[in-house]
């Protein structure tokens, strides 16, 4: 069971923050975000080349390796400060 | 030392504080960011920061890491808030002392520049069409590329 978070406008398109998701097999984050796009409608979303995405807090590129137990977040550009 | 909190803080408590731990220091740089009283239709509004929690408090940290390989510093303060600010309220503090000023007023840029483009927090400022998400902005990208391309 990996754990899915999603936040600002992008939580906002999808109607949720966060989501489990069965885990099986060898993974990247490109994988699971392909996964999601094909459930269709709102999930298209992640289609975007502009979401950042981070694997257990860390930010990385979607190539990323993914585990049983990660927790993979998407957002959009950042603009704190 | 890092915060993210919804309550404001007290600049001058800030200060005191990281004048009184800097041994052998002689230099404090201070940047305070502020909710402009205008937003892009011209009207006064409120702003709210969402953030990660847990990753908000690790990028800092790692933000602050990075300034100290770059640089010998003596105290690193950054405090962030989220929830809602109203206009001219505090966002973000960021305090760093050293032997002296060259090293305060460089770290202290780059601090304010990596957390505007990594840090996870994302703002939404109040229009007459209710709460719009704030766009990242380019000049914000090339303020942290040329600290990483020209080895400031």
């Amino acid at each position: 069971m990996i754990k899915l978070m999603f936040f600002a406008n992008l939580r906002e398109g999808l109607g949720t923050g966060a989501i489990n998701f069965e885990y099986a097999g060898e993974k990247t984050v490109a994988d699971v975000a392909q996964e999601l796009v094909a459930r269709g409608d709102k999930w298209r979303l992640l289609e975007d080349s502009g979401l950042l995405c981070a694997v257990n807090q860390s930010i990385c590129d979607r190539s990323a390796r993914v585990h049983d137990g990660d927790e993979i977040a998407f957002f959009p550009p950042v603009t704190g400060g | 030392m890092i915060s993210v909190q919804e309550a404001d803080f007290d600049h001058c408590k800030e200060y005191e504080a990281l004048r009184n731990e800097a041994d052998g220091d002689g230099a404090v740089v201070t940047f305070t960011g502020l909710v402009r009283d205008f937003n892009i239709s011209g009207s006064v509004s409120a702003i709210h920061i969402e953030h990660y929690p847990g990753m908000t408090e690790k990028s800092l940290v790692s933000i602050c890491s990075e300034a100290r390989n770059r640089w010998e510093l003596g105290q690193i303060r950054v405090i962030h808030r989220v929830g809602t600010i109203e206009p001219k309220g505090q966002i973000v503090f960021v305090g760093v002392t050293s032997r002296h000023r060259k090293n305060a007023f460089e770290a202290c840029e780059f601090i304010i520049d990596y957390l505007k483009t990594a840090a996870p927090l994302w703002k939404q400022e109040g229009t007459n069409q209710g709460m719009k998400w704030v766009e990242s902005k380019v000049s914000d990208q090339e303020a942290i590329n040329s600290w990483f391309e020209n080895s400031r």
